[in-house]
């Protein structure tokens, strides 16, 4: 074990479950007229897609915004940044501060609406030219942001 | 040398070619096939002919003429522009920072004419390229060591004055040459580029070209295994005893290896005619092919990491290819070959050149995790097994047999790859070898690497191993199945030497 391994892992803001429970009920919404028009077609009776929209809600609203927010976590040093996420598939990235080659920092409406940001750093390979860590406090993000560019002497070769 | 240039004015005769060329060569076919299927249409045809063409060959050169009254260039003090276009114009001007590269390209016409198309790499990859047709060769040269000179006094002024000294800092030295092969060479090469696309090609060429044939090909193909032709071939065949059909066998799978080998013979005459590859002051420059010759330098700073390739049968002569991985892979992987098919005492200088060792048996090599093979066998032998049990139980017994034979094939397959795919670290290098009857290694650079990542999917996660990914510029590295601790221990190692050097600070 090295000492980078069993660092605790930081959680990210817990406005950014609140976000994805958001994004589960958008995503619920063609389903939803889906089922009204079986519902009124009556090609069906109304229990059917009435239970599939139930279950459907309760894994994009409940049960994947926990296990997701649950499964990511980040740590920072004072030279790399661990990014790790994923909730079948782990993926468990370290990038260090001196091969970033920029950084961004976004925010779609919704995020805005909860002030949490996604904080980009973008690397010259292939693999992972850039990594995402969403869901932090905009605050945050800013100054990691500033935290990471004081190590890129340069922004580009 | 700051004022406008246009190229060079024989670049309008190789335009008009090739224009010229893709527009007759249809119309041959178009003519001649008229002329043959019906001559009184053909007659009615016949006067237009010359006029038409006449009117194509100015039409075609009225447009070669502008292009190269409205396409000019210029070497300035801190960029290369170039102005182009008859009705709409592009100018693209790139600053010498982002200059990586100058290499010059000859393709069959500008070679016969003396020309060169001159590209200016900057790495932004593929079509956005600034590219420069045609200048003449010795334009072409002069331009090159002009703004590599200009290009080294911007990001590198040492290495400049150090050139200085000597006397000459323009004039490139020829350097040493580091790998060339000649034609018996060449011709055991393609001996082992067995390939057959060269049916493939046939074929495609005449679904292309069918319409253009003065018959009906598949007509004439019915035609033929109507009359029997085939049918009585193979009934012949059924009528010779068991020592002439398996002659006739023979016969064919010898004719087959025949055409492979030479259409493997002529490819690589084309592509790797006269290769040769120098060390010079500014990186490797490597020189091949017959019809296109094409003149690469790929500065030693630039090489991320080494690629060296086997295959089944070359492997037991003794044969290796070496390429580089770059930051720019700008055409495609075959662009980065420095010694497609050599001895190992001629690759190991060539990797030495570019900073790299290669590994010996006493690299401290580790193989995956045996739980990940045995996954992989499990689950690839599931299906054929599960089947082969079937069709016993139902009777096909020779079915079965021979599927539970794939299912063994695939079993052993896995158990060679565990014994076979390797990897391994050293103070500078991460190095892997996959493949297990023609075995690849990778061979990076730890300080080039640009990230780490270890993945594991729900089944890996149970069994604890896992897929360790790197970060490389231009390929691409990864080990999968190692052990979690392994792979642990190897992102720690390889995060502290990243971490230690800036990326501006890596060597140029």
């Amino acid at each position: 074990m090295h000492l980078m391994d069993t660092e605790p892992l930081t959680k990210l803001d817990p406005s950014y479950s609140t976000v994805m429970r958001i994004e589960g009920v958008l995503a619920l919404i063609p389903l939803l007229i889906a089922g009204i028009a079986l519902y009124v077609a009556a090609e069906v009776p109304a229990w059917v897609p009435g239970i599939a929209l139930a279950i459907a809600a309760l894994v994009l609203v409940f049960y994947l915004p926990m296990k997701r927010y649950r499964s990511r976590g980040y740590h920072i040093s004072d030279d790399r940044l661990r990014v790790v996420k994923g909730v079948m598939f782990h993926a468990d990235t370290v990038v260090p501060f001196s091969r970033v080659q920029h950084l961004d920092v976004e925010q779609n409406p919704l995020e805005r609406m909860f002030g949490i940001a996604r904080l980009i750093l973008h690397t010259a390979g292939t693999h992972n030219a850039s990594v995402t860590l969403p869901g932090l406090a905009h605050d945050n993000a800013i100054t990691m942001r500033e935290a990471i560019r004081a190590h890129v002497k340069r922004e580009s070769l | 040398m700051h004022e406008w240039l246009r190229v060079n004015p024989l670049s309008m005769a190789v335009q008009m070619l090739r224009t010229l060329g893709s527009a007759i060569v249809p119309a041959a076919f178009v003519i001649f096939g008229a002329g043959t299927q019906d001559s009184e249409k053909f007659a009615e045809i016949a006067p237009w002919i010359i006029p038409v063409l006449v009117v194509i060959i100015g039409v075609n050169l009225l447009g070669a003429w502008l292009g190269w009254v409205r396409l000019r260039y210029r070497v300035g003090e801190a960029d290369v522009r170039v102005e182009q276009g008859i009705l709409s114009r592009q100018a693209r001007s790139v600053p010498y920072e982002r200059i990586q590269d100058v290499s010059l390209e000859q393709k069959l016409i500008p070679r016969l004419l003396g020309l060169v198309e001159v590209k200016f790499e900057t790495g932004a990859g593929g079509k956005e390229e600034l590219k420069l047709s045609y200048v003449s060769e010795a334009e072409g040269e002069k331009l090159r060591e002009t703004v590599r000179a200009l290009v080294e006094g911007e990001t590198a002024a040492p290495a400049v004055a150090a050139a200085g000294e000597a006397g000459e800092p323009a004039a490139e030295p020829t350097g040493e040459t580091l790998f060339a092969m000649d034609t018996r060479r060449l011709f055991v090469f393609g001996l082992f580029n067995f390939s057959l696309v060269v049916f493939a090609v046939l074929i495609g060429a005449l679904q292309q070209f069918e319409f253009l044939l003065p018959f009906d090909l598949w007509d004439y193909l019915a035609d033929l295994f109507r009359q029997d032709t085939i049918a009585q071939a193979g009934d012949a065949l059924a009528g010779y005893t068991l020592v002439a059909q398996i002659a006739a066998i023979a016969y064919a799978v010898v004719a087959v290896v025949v055409v492979g080998m030479a259409s493997g013979v002529v490819r690589t005459f084309v592509q790797d005619w006269q290769f040769r590859l120098d060390r010079t002051a500014k990186g490797f420059r490597r020189r091949r092919g017959l019809l296109t010759r094409t003149d690469v330098v790929m500065p030693v700073h630039r090489v991320q990491a080494l690629v060296l390739k086997t295959g089944i049968i070359r492997r037991r002569f003794g044969w290796y290819g070496l390429s580089f991985i770059s930051l720019a892979q700008d055409a495609g992987s075959a662009n980065h070959d420095v010694a497609p098919f050599a001895k190992m005492e001629e690759i190991a200088p060539i990797a030495r050149e570019a900073g790299f060792t290669l590994p010996g048996e006493s690299a401290d090599w580790h193989r995956a995790s045996a739980d990940y093979y045995f996954d992989r066998a499990v689950l690839q032998a599931l299906v054929p097994g599960a089947a082969a049990m079937a069709a016993i139980v139902l009777g096909y017994t020779l079915v079965g047999l021979l599927l539970a034979a794939l299912a063994g094939v695939l079993v052993v397959g896995e158990y060679f790859l565990w014994r076979f795919v390797r990897h391994a670290l050293d103070p500078q290098q991460v190095m892997s070898r996959v493949g297990w009857l023609a075995p690849r290694w990778q061979i990076a650079n730890r300080v080039k690497l640009h990230s780490v990542e270890i993945a594991q999917g729900p089944l890996a996660r149970r069994r604890g191993y896992c897929t360790l990914r790197f970060g490389l510029a231009g390929g691409r590295l990864s080990f999968r199945g190692l052990s979690l601790d392994d792979a642990r221990a190897m992102r720690a190692a390889v995060l502290d030497s990243i971490a230690a050097v800036d990326f501006a600070h890596l060597p140029r």
